[in-house]
């Protein structure tokens, strides 16, 4: 057999240098989990900053009344592709990217179960995006009928411009993607774990990671028939959503937060695992009620897919539908109590280091648990009636997907950077980071719940001068700018301590889970020889052979 | 000190009843919040680490009582929730039965245009109302959903093609307030405001008299030419002005223009300068508004104006 050269660079060292020969093509051919982990996580934080400037231009745009900074038409278009962007190109890749990295090394395994489907669920959601922001490009500009592109709106007649079918088309590209991650993620953990390591020893964060992969293949081919029926309808005079020719208005609405609830579960899920970890290994304790926390993640998994009216509550659907959303959507909120109460229960009694990742894993708490209350407030239907589609759900939303996600997502980075990297990122920045985020977030959101409930709608360019909306709205932009200058700093933390940050070695916490016996940045193998599995946390158990955390676990070699 | 809108100043027992339940519910759950907040400033105090100590703390795992009782309590809140839920509902909207609608509100991008079928008046975009007095409202949409929302009167409800709402509307006190609509709606979604004028009982009588007045077309002079502007330049395409040819329903009713506060749903108060302004290009206004630029020459809006004004 004669010898064939390899089509691509053949992988040796864990995080190829770009410089080197074939450098780029290792990167871009690459099947390996921890490098595929990585790009999304950089390609996130290129949408973030994106996302992130969409929000600043809209908040300069409302710092006063009847301001003309931008006109409507970009307005529109910015706030579409703002959410858009984040949920789909920021939170969600990013979690699915901590995922990909870390679920194969806490499990003790060499890769993913399928690394080539991993590649492609990657490159997916590069291109769905690429393809998304091509319609900045176009003559009718970007899409701009909202991030729930509610029909019939989103279609033709009244969206006459090609930015919603880029928009369909973008998102289509990458609902196969989750899909493709979320069945990869399932049969990882299922079949690829370490010998001793049964389903109540996985860390919480790959539990986490499993129920929020079956949400994804359950409610992500929802809305990808929906975006089906919505090109269908706007490319071939389909009429699945045209009132005015026998369709329905209302059918997008169920398709959409069919998806729309679970997906806000898929972005908060993992934020939670995140927390998870952190806090028990900052706190010096293992987590407090394991079981809860893991058997909550399932109840609000099921729960999460039986809610979705709740944001449906003006549509008019009567009362005792309305009724049955509102139950069941408060019922969520007892499970995620049960979490909040078990992270603090975790920390009560322990001897915590408020490192950054700590100090973003405590203010999540508070600042998730402020958009949760508000959270089961508007779950009470005539609630709901007041404040939806106000600046008081803006501020809602934006607690639990900044205040939450972000908040999660943050601690996740500073706690895994060393292992990523294999160096520490600097702990000065950080804090100023941190505190610059806690200032800018809360003054940019907080007062968006009064102006909510005094009357001001969301999604609206200018505002009239009613009392007091021009200042709330102008310490609202304060902050954003507050907020612009936080993520400068932690973009230049990760950037110096990329390079020059202090090494870390593997185990620069003195955490316990698999990952953390892995060297920094583990090797291409991951590990040489997966420790010994008797216990939730392996690495406590090497470390005090006097207190295992399960003295009577048979040894499975 | 000037007086906070919206919730802060409810004037309807609708929004009475619904304006104490938010502001309960999220008195109470602030107190939540600031029962976690303690606890974590205590944990902050007392669990923090002391650098030199290098014993790890009791390792605790769990505590099945612990559990229980935290997830019964929250129970205990989600069900008082859940109740006052249920009688919030039945106050805030009442059934309708088999009224036949007072009033019906049908949103078009970017204005509402308003109906009273029992006396055959219709306007746009500001609504009035004898105050006290409940009128049955049908809410509906020629195009795109909307959403009806006065803040101080009441509850959201949608206007949705195909799907025809109702909502019982009353205002307390007699008074001006102003909504908007508040489901996204294209490009003008920000300038949909709505005004509802609550009058006393003959104040409302009065105005829906005047408003069944169909008012001569002026036949000489800038107004009589602008009369004749208005059937030659394409309005009549679009709008109405009783006793005349002009009865399409794409814009506003202009009939009696004179009677309303603001021009383009609240974007220019109605005087003759602004709607002067608005007839010269209401896209600077109103960019993207579904009235297009009609390049009308300074001379014929100043006529087009006196006729609008001269309709009384
Ligand atoms: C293509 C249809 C169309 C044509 C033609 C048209 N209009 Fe309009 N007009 C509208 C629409 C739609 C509105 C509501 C605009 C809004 O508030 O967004 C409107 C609003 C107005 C208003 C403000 C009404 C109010 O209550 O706020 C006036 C006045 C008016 N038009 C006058 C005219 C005159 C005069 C002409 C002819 C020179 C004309 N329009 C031609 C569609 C049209
Ligand atoms: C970086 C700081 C951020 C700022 C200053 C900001 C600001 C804003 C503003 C001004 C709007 C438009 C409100 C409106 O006109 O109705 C908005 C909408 C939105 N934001 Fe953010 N945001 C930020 C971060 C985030 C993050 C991290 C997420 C999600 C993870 C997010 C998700 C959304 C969503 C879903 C919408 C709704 C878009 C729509 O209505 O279609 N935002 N944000
Ligand atoms: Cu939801
Ligand atoms: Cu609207």
């Amino acid at each position: 057999m004669s010898r064939r050269l390899p089509l691509v660079p053949e992988n040796t060292e864990p995080l190829p240098s770009l410089k080197e020969n074939q450098g780029m093509l290792a990167w871009v051919s690459s099947v390996d989990h921890k490098q595929i982990g990585l790009m999304y996580l950089m390609v996130t934080m290129v949408f973030f900053v994106v996302g992130g400037l969409e929000a600043l231009l809209m908040r300069i745009q409302l710092s006063q009344p009847e301001f003309n900074f931008i006109s409507p038409e970009v307005y529109n278009q910015l706030f579409t592709m703002h959410g858009t962007t984040m949920i789909f190109f920021v939170v969600m890749p990013f979690l699915i990217g901590v995922g990909v990295y870390l679920v194969p090394l806490m499990i003790g395994a060499r890769d993913m179960a399928f690394p080539r489907l991993n590649a492609l669920s990657f490159w997916l959601v590069v291109f769905g995006g690429i393809l998304i922001y091509y319609s900045f490009l176009t003559q009718s500009g970007a899409p701009d009928m909202g991030w729930f592109a509610y029909s019939p709106l989103s279609e033709k007649p009244f969206s006459l411009n090609k930015g919603p079918t880029y928009w369909a088309l973008g998102l289509l590209a990458t609902g196969i993607s989750s899909v493709a991650s979320g069945l990869n993620n399932i049969v990882t953990i299922l079949t690829m774990r370490t010998p001793g390591m049964t389903m109540r020893r996985i860390p919480l964060f790959v539990w986490m990671i499993l129920v929020t992969s079956f949400l994804l293949i359950f409610v992500i081919p929802i809305i990808a028939s929906a975006f089906a029926m919505m090109l269908l309808d706007r490319l071939l005079e389909a009429t699945f959503f045209t009132p005015a020719h026998g369709g329905s208005a209302i059918l997008w609405q169920h398709f959409f937060w069919g998806f729309g609830h679970p997906e806000v579960y898929i972005l908060i899920l993992p934020a939670f695992g995140i927390i998870s970890e952190v806090i028990p290994v900052f706190s010096r304790k293992p987590i407090f009620g394991y079981e809860f926390v893991a058997g909550s993640t399932v109840a609000i998994g099921l729960l999460s897919l039986g809610v979705w009216a709740h944001h449906m509550f003006a549509v008019g659907l009567g009362d005792v539908t309305n009724l049955y959303f509102s139950l069941a959507s408060m019922l969520i909120a007892i499970p995620t109590g049960v979490k909040v109460l078990n992270w603090v229960a975790t920390m009560w009694g322990g001897k915590i280091i408020f490192a950054t990742p700590m100090l973003f894993a405590t203010a999540f708490i508070i600042e998730f648990v402020m958009g949760g209350i508000t959270g089961v407030a508007i779950a009470s239907v005539p609630i709901d009636w007041v404040v939806t589609d106000s600046y008081f759900i803006v501020a809602h939303f934006h607690y639990v997907l900044y205040g939450g996600s972000m908040f999660a997502i943050f601690a996740g980075v500073y706690y895994w950077f060393p292992k990523f990297t294999g160096r520490m990122m600097s702990e000065t920045l950080g804090k100023w980071h941190f505190w610059l985020t806690i200032i800018g977030f809360n003054m940019t959101f907080f007062v968006q719940h009064f102006l909510g409930v005094m009357g001001m709608p969301r999604r609206i360019y200018t505002y009239q001068d009613f009392p007091y909306w021009g200042s709330m709205n102008l310490i609202s932009t304060i902050g954003a700018v507050v907020l612009a200058l936080s993520v400068l700093v932690f973009m230049w933390n990760v950037h110096v301590s990329r390079k020059r940050g202090k090494k870390a070695g593997n185990n620069p916490w003195d955490a316990w889970t698999l990952e953390w016996a892995a060297a920094s940045p583990p090797a291409v193998h991951n590990f040489d020889l997966v420790p010994p599995v008797r216990g939730r946390r392996p690495l406590w158990d090497l470390a005090h052979p006097e207190q295992p955390d399960e003295p009577n676990a048979k040894v499975v070699d | 000190m000037e007086k906070l809108g919206g919730i802060f100043n409810p004037s309807s027992p609708e929004m009475e009843a619904l304006s104490s339940l938010t502001l309960y519910t999220i008195v109470t759950t602030v107190g939540i919040l600031l029962l976690i907040v303690a606890a974590m400033i205590y944990i902050i105090i007392a669990y923090r680490k002391n650098p030199d100590d290098n014993q790890e703390p009791y390792q605790n795992f769990g505590n099945l009582n612990l559990e229980i009782v935290w997830t019964l309590i929250p129970c205990a809140i989600v069900a008082v929730l859940f109740l006052l839920t249920c009688n919030t509902m039945k106050v805030v909207d009442p059934p309708v039965g088999d009224h036949e609608p007072d009033i019906i509100i049908i949103g078009h991008q970017w204005w509402w245009e308003i109906r009273y079928p029992k006396s055959g008046v219709i306007t746009a975009n500001e609504l009035h109302i004898p105050a006290g007095k409940y009128l049955l409202a049908r809410i509906e949409s020629v195009d795109v959903i909307h959403d009806f929302w006065v803040p101080e009167l009441g509850r959201k409800i949608d206007a949705i093609p195909g799907h025809p709402n109702h909502m019982w509307i009353v205002a307390g006190e007699p008074g001006l307030y102003i909504g908007a609509c508040a489901e996204f709606c294209g490009a003008q979604h920000a300038n949909m405001h709505i005004r509802v004028i609550a009058e006393t009982e003959e104040e409302f009588k009065e105005w829906e008299k005047q408003e069944l007045v169909i008012p001569p077309t002026p036949r000489t002079g800038l107004a009589g030419n602008g009369a004749k502007l208005f059937q030659e330049k394409a309005c009549m395409n679009c709008h109405t002005i009783m006793g005349t040819a002009a009865a399409a329903r794409v814009g506003p009713n202009l009939t009696h223009l004179n009677d309303r506060q603001t021009i383009g749903a609240g974007v220019l108060t109605n005087t003759p300068e602004n709607l002067n302004k608005w007839l010269t290009n209401p896209q600077k206004y109103k960019q993207g508004s579904l009235m297009p630029n009609m390049k009308l020459s300074p001379t014929e809006v100043e006529a087009i104006v006196a006729y609008l004004e001269a309709l009384k």
